[in-house]
């Protein structure tokens, strides 16, 4: 039964006409996934090697995007930027969301004392402004990339918790839910093969909004100095260091502020222009 | 049927402080998990361990972690948020004049965006479809899409670089006249009022359309009003309620943003503090600030639910 729905779903997934605006959105994104990956073959020159004579070097010929604060290659900077910024946030919204999710159905199922005290505690975890989270966490702990990356899924599971509880409990009030239970089915089963494939949709929809929020927190962390530290450096922190460029607008701080902006609001409108029934989120 | 009103808005002020010991509690043992010994720290390297053995029985470091958590909390109850360790100052005398500082600009900050945003939010709502609509979408989903350091670097690009308006900087200390307050607060406050509205905006936007479309208003309508009258008499006195708590719920956004503003223009406030404590591993410091980030946080939230819950007529 599972299979048939999903090939139906399918089918009708690829039969929705898709929006321009989705479909440059969704090329934009796929370029920034393909620069994560490419960007140590590609980048033309190494992101320490000072090659220009000038700092804060404008875009000229071989130095497409000028040069930054100690006269490096801006582009390359950018590129392997992406690396960072694309790889932390996509494996810190894989663990948030994972673990909320799968957090979320097992308290909808079992609910009681369980559902009970689960809400009740991420709930406070929620009611600490995020960036005073990993503000703290990280000037506690150092700001290696796993400490980076668990502190901004553990900011995010609280939200996606809620989330996926919300659907699940709709889900959980349906007929073959009840039927499963009176099958004697474990809850292992009940929320892999009866809830998911159920709510799959709009979780991943949520995927997409909490992968941008951990994007602008990491480049907020990451601008303060509390992100990434050198000469490992991402968007944030490329922003960071050559702030002092600002007064004479050079490219070295206007771009990197322009390929966060590119990415986040392309996720936005990819999520935005999703055929109705993918995002529907009736929660 | 009022009870019920109270009953609930109880319970919510109940969850509101449970949640809140909670929050004291992780403020409190994220901070105790700040590396390096903090006497050895105070004493510097020419310190003997004798004299760091005993400044650590003197600062009670060596107590269990709750006891000196129960002691902690026994203090914020009393007012005595603790001295500083990086200037032997009291706490409350080094927040009391940043609060402030950062309480204006939140208070103004709020001032400007909310009459604003409802205006934005209200008449996009009413005008749904319409270019000017679409235009406001857009550049609300610009400004949510993108961290609050890019808003403020747009903002100095504008006003300081190219416009030569404003001064990129911000220094409290040499306000004597009106156009140096302008001056001052100008750039923080736009950056703020930008990010904080853009959230209001979508929110009220959201909760006017869905009132819109619910069948009194069709009714009013289909009986002749017209469309100000539709929006204004039948729609916005029971959309009042949401757009209370989107307003609330965005507020609390301030909290995230004026980290990175006063970070970013150098504004003497709280926020600016606690980064600088982070630093310089201000323990008290550190914790008094997250604690009063952490209330401010709460407090707005608790008010966009319990308007919320009083704005709902079925329980009234």
């Amino acid at each position: 039964m599972t299979i048939a729905r999903a090939t139906t779903s399918r089918r009708s997934f690829l039969g929705h006409s898709y929006s321009l605006v989705g479909v440059v959105a969704a090329l934009v994104i796929l370029a920034w996934t393909l620069v994560a990956i490419l960007a140590p073959y590609v980048i033309p020159h190494s992101i320490g090697d000072i090659v220009d004579d000038d700092y804060f070097g404008p875009m000229r010929q071989g130095l497409w995007l000028g040069s930054d604060y100690l006269g490096r290659d801006m582009l390359s900077r950018v590129l392997m930027g992406a690396r960072y910024t694309v790889g932390i946030s996509l494996a810190a919204v894989s663990i948030a969301c994972f673990s909320g999710v799968v957090l979320g159905m097992i308290a909808a199922v079992t609910g009681g004392w369980l559902d009970t005290c689960l809400s009740r505690f991420l709930d406070a975890m929620n009611s600490i402004p995020s960036k005073l989270f990993g503000l703290v966490v990280v000037a506690a702990v150092g700001s290696s990339i796993p400490v980076l990356i668990l502190t901004l899924a553990v900011i995010y599971i609280p939200g996606a918790y809620r989330f996926a509880r919300a659907l699940a409990v709709n889900i959980n009030t349906m007929d073959f839910i009840t039927v499963a239970r009176v099958r004697g089915e474990s809850t292992a089963y009940l929320i892999g093969s009866e809830i998911l494939p159920n709510i799959i949709r709009p979780v991943l929809a949520d995927f997409g909004l909490r992968f941008v929020f951990i994007v602008l927190l990491l480049s907020g962390l990451s601008f303060l100095g509390l992100g990434l530290q050198p000469p490992l450096a991402d968007w944030g922190a490329l922003v960071r260091e050559n702030i002092g460029g600002l007064p004479f607008a050079a490219p070295a701080v206007i771009v990197p502020s322009l390929a966060i902006a590119s990415l986040t609001i392309s996720v936005n409108l990819l999520i935005d222009n999703l055929p109705q029934k993918i995002r529907d989120r009736d929660a | 049927m009022k009870s019920g009103v109270l009953n609930l808005v109880l319970k919510r002020l109940g969850i509101a402080a449970v949640t809140l010991l909670i929050v004291m509690f992780a403020v409190f043992f994220a901070t105790s998990m700040l590396p390096g010994d903090t006497a050895s720290i105070l004493l510097g390297q020419a310190a003997t361990p004798e004299a760091v053995a005993g400044l650590r029985e003197a600062m009670h470091l060596n107590d269990p972690a709750i006891l000196r958590f129960l002691r902690w909390l026994f203090g914020l109850l009393h007012g005595d948020l603790g001295t500083s360790y990086a200037n032997e100052m009291p706490v409350a005398t080094l927040i009391g004049g940043r609060l402030v500082n950062t309480m204006k600009l939140a208070g103004i900050t709020t001032l400007l965006s909310v009459p604003l945003a409802l205006t934005l939010g209200i008449t996009a709502a009413m005008l749904r479809g319409s270019v000017y609509d679409r235009t406001v979408t857009i550049l609300t989903i610009g400004v949510i899409s993108v961290p609050e350091f890019m808003v403020a670097t747009l903002a100095v690009l504008l006003f300081a670089v190219y416009l030569k308006w404003l001064p990129a900087l911000s220094s409290v200390n040499e306000a004597h006249s009106l156009t140096d307050l302008v001056r001052i607060y100008a750039m923080p406050v736009i950056t703020l009022t930008f990010v904080i509205s853009a959230q209001m905006i979508r929110m009220t936007r959201a909760a006017v359309i869905e009132t819109l479309s619910t069948p009194y208003v069709e009714m009013a309508l289909l009986k002749g009003a017209s469309r100000s009258r539709m929006v204004l008499r039948h729609a916005l006195p029971n959309a009042l309620g949401p757009i209370v708590n989107a307003v609330a719920l965005s507020l609390s956004y301030l909290v995230g943003g004026v980290i990175i503003v006063e970070t970013i223009f150098n504004y003497p406030g709280i926020a600016k503090l606690m980064v600088d404590a982070v630093a310089t591993r201000d323990l008290p410091l550190i914790q008094s600030c997250a604690m009063i980030f952490c209330l401010g946080y709460l407090f707005l939230i608790t008010a966009a639910d319990i308007v919320a819950i009083m704005s709902n007529p079925r329980l009234r």
